[in-house]
């Protein structure tokens, strides 16, 4: 008993055939859309890949790159067969090379799902390659002398701006860090070096943040330094302020990012898949019965 | 004498014909291109509007608009009028328009250059537009408690940023205005009452800059108060650091982002310009070999086409005597006696022979 088998007339197979065409090359262009997504994907990695510690992972890009070129491939080939099934004598010749297509269909296919399933689970080693990163950048933000590092202080500032967050998990992320270099800091100075003294680790700490975690929608200019101190500035409540800096984590604003990124590629491929599918049902009729036999 | 006469055998006239039907469609998407690259232009003039004067620079932008739309109703219809000279019968149908059409396209290509000089010309307008609007915008800065002004501070803080700019000329703008509101001045304090009673007009003046203005690229952390100071920072000079803030005025890097634009514009303008003004070429000499072809009777034989039937003095001086004949129609010319409809009574007395009797009417009976 044949796998869901239909009956065609002439007229409707030569309909089938060239809806099948048209969708094959539907297909084909959605096989480059995945290929520069994927290479879109990896250009935004390479571009925060100091944040991410360098560490990211970059096989999510890799296979959509690689399937992308396999499915225009793929497709415009399966578009030849329906074109050609069209005529008798061509169809004779493409015939043997049906079954080895089919497979290769079904493989692709099924990477193709192993690739959704990747879309959604390699969040998670986003979300961890970006907390111990970040958590890295915070501490080398002062290290602009230091060969490998010294453009972290200016990354981590862009990001700071650009995605509108503060720290790590919130702005007192700063307030751990010395984020301030030695190089500033004059030694000489008796209060400088009480608290350089009154911290374990020597090191400078203070309740103040960068100039990039301030907020631009703030109707009074920024207050960047003595933050947790209400005294030090007028008419001020750091316990209900929250226009002055940026309140959310930089840590939760990039990997909503990269997130959004990550599963809109992932609904994408889905739908690539059940197009597929389809188109392979519909090829899988047409050898039955060619057209003009 | 006939300027830039062309033979033209029925093939030749019909492969025209095709190319000019073609190019006439590429023009129509040029006209779109136009269209939407004053539509872009406009947009980028308004997202900055709060930053610009009063000024009347509105109207580029929407010539490029009108240019565009013209553009396609124009050349849309110079492809269906092509499309039909092939065929001989369907060029009658078009005869009458197609002189008329040149010419109107013809005004409409110097609309275009017009367009595009425009373009190059606006940037002293700007300057000054973005002059006066950044004075008043860093005036406003600290108003953000009143209606109309309370986002001003935010679009000057986004635009340093964006830019990589601080202040009008440069950020010694600053030091010149007020740019903390009294609500965040602790007026029983010594030092702010001093610093405003020592200005003449009751100002809190400071040499410090908003956050804004801080460079990204400084390897230490950004230095905003006291900027002229050099014993309140250590190992500082300001007169040698150019590395701490935003070195450019806001106003030069916002010029040269729309003179850039508007450089890319008015190129793509003049090369669109050219295009058009080949097309119309080519209809030209459709028009007159079809013309000729059709005086000659034959539809097979070999024209010629020109792109002036005289030359260009003989064909001015008959348009202008045709335009001075326009105007002169209406006028009443008593000088001429020449004219039959006007009745001119003699002035001689009318003499009748030796008796000096009137005829008698003589009535003509039947």
């Amino acid at each position: 008993m044949p796998f869901m088998s239909l009956k065609f007339n002439l007229q409707k197979r030569v309909k089938l055939a060239q809806g099948l065409w048209m969708l094959y090359w539907l297909a084909v262009i959605v096989g480059i859309i995945i290929f520069s997504l994927g290479i879109f994907f990896k250009i935004e990695l390479r571009k925060r890949s100091e944040i991410m510690d360098n560490n990211e992972s970059h096989l999510v890009p890799n296979l959509l790159i690689l399937l992308g070129m396999l499915s225009c491939g793929l497709n415009a080939f399966g578009g030849k067969l329906c074109h050609e099934s069209l005529d008798p004598q061509k169809f004779s010749k493409m015939k043997p090379m049906l079954k080895p297509y089919m497979l290769l269909s079904c493989g692709f296919n099924a990477l193709l799902l192993l690739l959704v399933l990747l879309c959604f689970l390699m969040q998670f080693a986003v979300y961890l390659t970006l907390a111990e990163g970040l958590k890295n950048a915070i501490r080398f933000y002062k290290d602009t002398d230091t060969p490998g590092r010294c453009f972290m202080k200016r990354t981590l500032d862009m990001t700071q701006i650009e995605f509108r967050c503060c720290g790590n998990n919130n702005f007192r992320d700063w307030f751990e860090v010395q984020w301030i270099s030695n190089r500033y800091l004059d030694m000489s100075n008796d209060v400088v070096k009480d608290r350089v003294l009154s911290n374990v680790e020597g090191k400078y700490l203070m309740d103040s943040v960068p100039f990039s975690c301030c907020n631009p929608g703030s109707p009074r200019p920024c207050i960047q330094h003595h933050l947790t101190n209400n005294s030090a500035h007028y008419d001020y409540d750091h316990r209900i302020e929250e226009l002055n800096i940026w309140n959310r984590g930089c840590h939760q604003a990039v990997f909503s990012y990269y997130s959004s990124i990550m599963n809109s590629i992932g609904a994408l491929l889905i739908c690539t898949i059940i197009l597929e599918v389809r188109l392979h049902t519909g090829l899988h009729h047409r050898p039955l019965q060619p057209v003009g036999m | 004498m006939a300027v830039l006469k062309v033979k033209f055998t029925k093939t030749r006239r019909d492969k025209l014909a095709q190319i000019l039907w073609i190019l006439n469609w590429i023009s129509v998407v040029t006209g779109v291109i136009l269209f939407s690259l004053g539509l872009f232009l406009k947009v980028e003039l308004k997202k900055r509007e709060e930053l610009m004067a009063e000024k009347d620079i509105q109207y580029v932008p929407n010539m490029l608009i009108a240019v565009g739309l013209i553009a396609c109703v124009i050349n849309f219809l110079g492809g269906k009028i092509c499309y039909d000279c092939v065929d001989t019968t369907n060029f009658l149908r078009w005869k009458l328009i197609m002189l008329p059409y040149i010419v109107c396209t013809f005004f409409f290509t110097l609309c275009v250059l017009v367009g595009a000089l425009m373009c190059y010309s606006m940037h002293w307008e700007l300057e000054e537009a973005l002059n006066l609007g950044l004075t008043q915008a860093m005036r406003f800065y600290k108003d953000t408690d009143m209606p109309g002004r309370c986002f001003l501070k935010h679009t000057v803080d986004m635009l340093q940023i964006q830019f990589q700019c601080c202040g009008n000329s440069g950020y010694k703008d600053w030091f010149q205005i007020q740019w903390i509101s009294n609500r965040y001045l602790d007026m029983s304090k010594k030092e702010v009452v001093d610093r405003l009673r020592s200005n003449v007009e009751g100002k809190f003046l400071m040499d410090g800059v908003p956050f804004s203005c801080c460079n990204i690229n400084s390897p230490r952390p950004c230095i905003q108060q006291q900027i002229t100071n050099n014993s309140a920072h250590f190992n500082y000079e300001h007169q040698t650091e150019d590395q701490n803030l935003w070195m450019k005025g806001c106003r030069e890097a916002l010029l040269e982002y729309y003179t850039h634009l508007l450089q890319s514009i008015g190129l793509t303008v003049l090369i669109t310009w050219l295009f058009e003004l080949s097309v119309l070429t080519g209809v030209r000499y459709l028009q007159t070999s079809l013309e000729n072809m059709l005086r000659q009777g034959d539809p097979n034989s070999e024209s010629d086409g020109w792109l002036l039937e005289n030359s260009l003095m003989e064909t001015a001086r008959t348009n202008l005597s045709i335009i001075k004949s326009l105007g002169k129609g209406n006028q009443i010319d008593t000088a001429d006696n020449g004219d039959p409809n006007i009745d001119v009574p003699s002035t001689s007395k009318a003499h009748y022979g030796p008796d000096n009797v009137p005829p008698k009417q003589k009535t003509e009976t039947n």
